[in-house]
């Protein structure tokens, strides 16, 4: 059973003579976490627009091919019922949130869709229990810091029950530290839930060792679709404009040099291992 | 002389909001500084000042030599160049073309400089390709670019930079990395704020950093990155790098190791197979 299947996805932008995606052809199983990566203008966030229908529905252009998630045509499916199979977080939480108070902005959604409610008030209190943020249910969340805001557009999000969840570059506007917070915290809810979380983001060494599939988008295509490590051990990132952890690098070039050296890491943890074990056995 | 000298500012917003406190550096022209911290720790507060956008409520700030409470925003432009955070804020024109020439004509430039200085501005940042379109409808990475192409055009003595690299991939970002270090050579003063400490310990600038408001550390790249205890109380994220050599410590390898080549080279001395 696959979540999201796109089939030979090409999209123009009205306007624009060059497709902004050709030929696209994706299957993403549920619980997947996916990296995907590449340069600005390469097509990313327009791959994402497709899977959440915002294309066609509310971009204009020339599609063709098709974008199935969780069982519905995109190009036929309403983005208010698209809204509650797949959730988008956006890069700054400020252009997400309005409301007057944290629990207000996570029920709006629900209201909007006229759920019950005793339904809407279960909903919002599962997400804030979720997200860890029922002491702030009643602040305004823009006075709120930009990772406590990025939590709160994660709630809300979360409040629809959907399956799939995409962030384009969430922790932008976040400080490191709450940049791993949030990326602890989507993984953490994607193994509770048995979400699908598409994630754009630049910082790999974060995300990297938490990934299950990294995708590469650039000019418009798929140049790439499988482990981070095996990307980073078979290509030169750096002509794909996908950010490379200092690590991946250090132990790529170690590869080159050591022989027998495991190859790339991407996690701490595991480099440590391998540089121990080598050391001993010089000692011996 | 400094180019720049904080003297005990403190800044409180009217909300009552204390934003800096009791803050004092100097900066000699040809320095790099920058400012590290986590939001809301101060670091675009003190940029603001740069430029006389916020005024000290106690304390003193010397601009070249301007003391920024008795000069105008005009008149610190013209020594510094800021760009903010959001590039979008500074954006009002209907062309990206007339956005870099809009300050460059201010100054009171004719119109062959405007167009020489612009038509190279925008093609050293990529935007030549956009020059009829409206700013709005750029990227996130293209704004920012753009920003940068505005202050860069009229040349100003320091330049200050709220957050370059938020947005921009990792070409972008080695680019920028090159600008900043071409643009100290040519004898700017660049004073910018970042928590992306991946490019700072690049660029290697002296760093001071920002917590509550006030400074807790001022020193060389090396030294400050490498001290995780102060890096953990301001929470900041050491480099992948420092972490790496700290694990490994036991083995002598050492934390003020920044970059790739020298630490595979120390890595492949501790684990290296001479007898192969």
């Amino acid at each position: 059973m696959k979540i999201i299947e796109i089939k030979d996805l090409s999209f123009t932008y009205l306007g624009q003579s060059r497709p902004s995606l050709k030929n696209v052809n994706l299957e993403i199983g549920p619980g997947e976490f996916i990296l995907v990566s590449g340069p600005s203008g390469g097509g990313k966030s327009t791959l994402c627009r497709c899977i959440n229908g915002l294309i066609p529905h509310f971009y204009e252009g020339k599609l063709s091919g098709e974008v199935i998630v969780d069982g519905l045509s995109t190009k036929d499916t309403p983005t208010y019922i698209l809204s509650q199979h797949v959730g988008m977080v956006f890069q700054n939480p400020q252009n997400q949130l309005f409301s007057l108070s944290v629990e207000n902005d996570i029920a709006f959604a629900l209201e909007n869709l006229a759920l019950p409610r005793e339904e809407i008030s279960s909903r919002v209190s599962e997400a804030l229990k979720l997200m860890n943020l029922r002491e702030l249910a009643d602040r305004s969340p823009l006075e709120l810091s930009g990772g406590q805001q990025q939590k709160v557009a994660l709630a809300s999000i979360l409040a629809l029950r959907p399956k799939v969840i995409m962030l384009d570059e969430p922790t932008s506007f976040l400080d490191p530290a709450s940049a791993q917070q949030l990326i602890n915290t989507v993984d953490e809810i994607r193994k509770n839930l048995g979400l699908t979380i598409l994630m754009v983001e630049h910082r790999v060494d974060m995300i990297a060792p938490r990934a299950t599939r990294m995708i590469v988008v650039h000019e418009g295509g798929v140049i790439y679709d499988g482990s981070p490590r095996e990307f980073y051990e078979r290509y030169d990132s750096h002509l794909y404009g996908v950010s490379t952890p200092k690590l991946a690098r250090l132990s790529y070039e170690l590869g080159r040099r050591i022989e027998g050296w495991p190859g790339v890491f991407l996690d701490i943890d595991g480099f440590e291992r391998a540089v121990r074990e080598f050391a001993s056995h010089r000692i011996r | 002389m400094p180019v720049i000298e904080f003297d005990r500012v403190s800044y409180t917003y009217p909300s009552g909001v204390k934003a800096l406190k009791d803050v004092s550096f100097t900066v000699e022209k040809g320095e790099i500084v920058v400012l590290m911290g986590e939001n809301g720790s101060g670091k675009t507060t003190i940029l603001k000042h740069l430029n006389g956008l916020l005024k000290p409520t106690s304390g003193r700030l010397y601009v070249d030599g301007l003391d920024t409470s008795k000069s105008t925003v005009a008149q610190l432009s013209a020594k510094v160049g800021l760009v903010f955070q959001n590039a979008e804020n500074m954006f009002f024109e209907s062309t990206v073309w007339d956005e870099v020439a809009f300050a460059l004509r201010n100054f009171g430039f004719g119109e062959d400089v405007v167009r020489r200085r612009v038509d190279w501005a925008l093609k050293f940042f990529d935007l030549n390709g956009y020059a009829s379109q409206s700013p709005f409808t750029l990227s996130g990475g293209e704004k920012k670019r753009l920003a940068f192409a505005i202050v860069l055009a009229w040349s100003p003595a320091i330049i200050a930079l709220d957050e370059p690299t938020i947005g921009q991939d990792s070409l972008q970002k080695e680019k920028m990395l090159h600008m900043v270090k071409l643009l100290n050579t040519q004898g700017h003063t660049i004073l910018l704020a970042s928590h992306d400490v991946e490019f700072v310990a690049e660029l290697r600038p002296r760093i001071i950093l920002v917590s509550s408001g006030k400074i807790t550390a001022d020193g060389p790249c090396e030294e400050i990155l490498s001290d995780l205890e102060i890096l953990r109380k301001c929470s900041i994220v050491p480099p992948q790098l420092v972490l790496v050599m700290d694990r490994l410590r036991d083995l002598g390898l050492s934390r003020k190791i920044l970059d790739v080549p020298e630490a595979v080279k120390a890595i492949s001395e501790v684990i290296g197979h001479k007898h192969i």
